[in-house]
């Protein structure tokens, strides 16, 4: 054991790129359904692959940006999918099957099991039956979840905020852990009665037994999902993404601070809004690491949320967002990661600025960006992705979609490093435009 | 040159706008005075979130310091209307499912600081609501926010509920959030989208203008 992560540590980071997309490429533990569906997984494999890596591959690649579109398909409601995890899994399933994209639809990404945040009383977002309709997805519950005041805590100690503060504040579940005190209390022997006693106190016992119950719904939400996508996989799907990670900006931003709060912190607490970024970056990065093996696939999905266009200037974003966002980019790509940048919204101003990054080791899915424009810039170092509009596939027509997807080939396709998907998450959609997408993938995208 | 508290409050300074207030009232000066340069400073705000120079962080700051200068007025002003001349009534809301307010927020403000009268029904509007908010508002422009697609589908019944009602002949229609573009304007039945909220601002003086 100790010489097998020893030698993982001493390969360079080209090195250990090289391993994850061996191992991608060459899944172990994978028993395909037939020869046929194992050359179809290590084709798009490759395809796919090949588009990260800034070559020319066989065609296009088609992947799947998906929100509740594929358990909308079968016919569940976002709270059934939340709570019905079998039928959920199968839909996924069916879902693949039917549209036979290169990248899965993956379940593990988009369904969630409803009982666990009904047992963690998880107070930072709304959910089908808890604060949004049946029919309506999860939504983000905008608040100030850290106080202004708390930066320097935040700085000083992250993990200690978090498991003191901030978890106990947005879950009911975790409400006792503000009263256990510090883990440096179990230190020589009179001192150990400090960490020991608040385990005494009354509602301990209970906040624990809600945590339990919600990791067994968890498992159970697991042993429906997990060998569904196993099923798919056998089927030669690819899954893309091996992990997750954010922006420092965002972490904070989107989790902490809300987005009121933290556009405010630029001008009220710019200073701190800076340290707390650079604090976190690392962290970032192990938070994904402590996960990882050197067989977890390459790409590490990370939506970007308060960068985009207009949420501020080009030179705040250069300042407060992208140092802190490279950072982490980088520290990745260290691992061997292709870091998979999810850039909702509109990026126009900001292409230029990320383009300082190393070529052809990062994704960028872009969801209302200029792809030619965006194909002339980030496009010379990155491969792109998306922007298919949501809007179309609502309400458009096939021959409307495929003309949009011709173009986007002939621009953003051109000699490879691109890969056709709808810009934003899709959650609602005709089936004909969303089998039109994947079929011009594979009728026009060919090289 | 302009007043120091505009430029303090062009210039995103908090501490010393809201100093600058209190000197002003200590020195005994008119509190409608200190307002008129505020709206004035809000206006130059609202231009130049117009031509691209501020952002959300100013918006959102300039909101503040204009919530906490009136909070340091109001006790010495007697209640006044707000004697501004409106060039229009609109009515603005998140639409039914969907409980996104940053951008209903920033649209309303832009609204304001253009001489709109905003009446803001809030997020996850239904139908009805909507329906009851113009039937009793009367407003030129109806605007409805969303930024999921499933807003798509409570657009197009929310403008339907409308048609319903006999209320659709009377009021423009604008859309706008995060995926609004021509085919979500045809497909909802609305008159326009838009991409920025200065869209929905030169939607709503050129409506005045035509009615």
């Amino acid at each position: 054991m100790v010489t097998t992560v020893k030698s993982w540590a001493e390969l360079t980071p080209e090195e250990k790129r090289q391993r994850r997309y061996d191992s991608w490429l060459n899944p172990e533990g994978v028993e395909f359904v037939s020869p046929e569906a194992e050359a179809t997984y290590k084709a798009r494999a490759t395809r796919v692959a090949d588009a990260y890596s800034l070559r020319t591959p066989d065609r296009v690649p088609v992947s799947m940006n998906m929100g509740w579109y594929p358990v909308a398909w079968a016919g569940l409601s976002p709270y059934e999918a939340m709570h019905d995890y079998g039928k959920a899994a199968d839909a996924y399933v069916r879902f693949n099957r039917h549209f036979q994209a290169d990248v899965m639809a993956n379940p593990i990404f988009m369904t969630l099991p409803g009982r666990a945040f009904d047992l963690l009383e998880y107070r930072l977002y709304h959910w089908p039956g808890h604060g949004t309709p049946k029919d309506a997805g999860f939504q983000y519950n905008e608040d100030e979840w850290m106080k202004p005041e708390e930066y320097d805590h935040l700085i000083e100690d992250p993990t200690d905020f978090f498991y003191s503060v901030y978890l106990p504040r947005i879950s009911g579940a975790y409400e006792m852990f503000s009263h256990l005190g510090s883990a440096f209390d179990l230190v020589e022997m009179p001192f150990g009665t400090l960490a020991m006693g608040p385990w005494a106190a009354p509602g301990v016992k209970t906040s624990f037994e809600k945590l339990v119950a919600a990791g067994q719904e968890v498992g159970a939400w697991a042993g429906a999902i997990f060998p569904a996508v196993g099923t798919l996989q056998s089927d030669g799907f690819i899954q893309i993404w091996g992990g997750a990670s954010k922006a420092p900006f965002d972490f904070i931003g989107d989790s902490l601070r809300g987005t009121r709060g933290m556009l405010l912190d630029l001008y009220r607490e710019p200073e701190k809004v800076l340290a707390a970024c650079d604090r976190l970056a690392p962290l970032m990065v192990r938070w994904t690491l402590r996960r990882a093996t050197p067989s977890t696939i390459p790409g590490i999905f990370i939506p970007l949320h308060k960068g985009a266009d207009g949420f501020m200037s080009p030179a705040q974003f250069e300042t407060f967002y992208w140092p802190s966002l490279r950072k982490v980019i980088l520290g990745l790509i260290e691992e061997g990661f292709t870091p998979f940048l999810f850039a909702e919204g509109r990026y126009g101003s900001r292409l230029e600025t990320i383009c300082d990054l190393p070529k052809g080791k990062t994704v960028w899915l872009f969801d209302q960006t200029d792809m030619a424009r965006a194909k002339e810039t980030i496009g010379q170092v990155a491969c792109i992705q998306g922007n298919v509009p949501l809007s179309l596939a609502h309400a458009g027509t096939p021959e409307q979609v495929t003309a949009y997807c011709r173009e986007l080939i002939q621009t953003a396709g051109k000699d490879g490093g691109y890969i056709l998907d709808f810009g934003g998450v899709l959650d609602s959609a005709k089936p004909e435009n969303v089998e039109a997408v994947v079929k011009a993938a594979k009728d026009l995208g060919v090289y | 040159m302009a007043h120091e508290l505009v430029d303090a409050m062009v210039g995103m300074k908090e501490k010393d706008a809201l100093r600058i207030v209190q000197e002003m009232l200590e020195r005994g000066e008119d509190p409608q005075e200190v307002l008129q340069l505020s709206q004035e400073a809000m206006q130059i705000v609202g231009d130049r979130y117009e031509e691209g120079s501020f952002f959300l962080p100013e918006l959102m700051l300039s909101g503040e310091m204009l919530k906490k200068i009136a909070g340091l007025l109001k006790p010495r002003m007697a209640a006044q209307a707000d004697t501004r001349e409106k060039l229009g009534r609109v009515v603005l809301g998140t639409v039914r499912g969907d409980i996104h307010d940053i951008g209903k927020d920033i649209v309303g403000f832009v609204l304001d600081v253009n001489g709109f009268e905003v009446t803001d029904l809030g997020i996850n509007v239904s139908e009805e609501k909507f329906v009851t908010a113009v039937r009793e508002r009367q407003p030129q422009v109806l605007a409805l926010s969303g930024f999921l697609s499933l807003a798509f589908d409570s657009m197009k019944s929310t403008i339907e509920a409308l048609e319903e009602a006999g209320l659709r002949e009377g009021v423009r229609v604008i859309i706008g959030g995060g995926q609004m573009d021509e085919t979500v304007r045809q497909f909802t039945g609305a008159d326009a989208y838009g991409e920025d909220a200065m869209a929905a601002v030169a939607f709503a003086k050129n409506t005045g203008r035509v009615s």
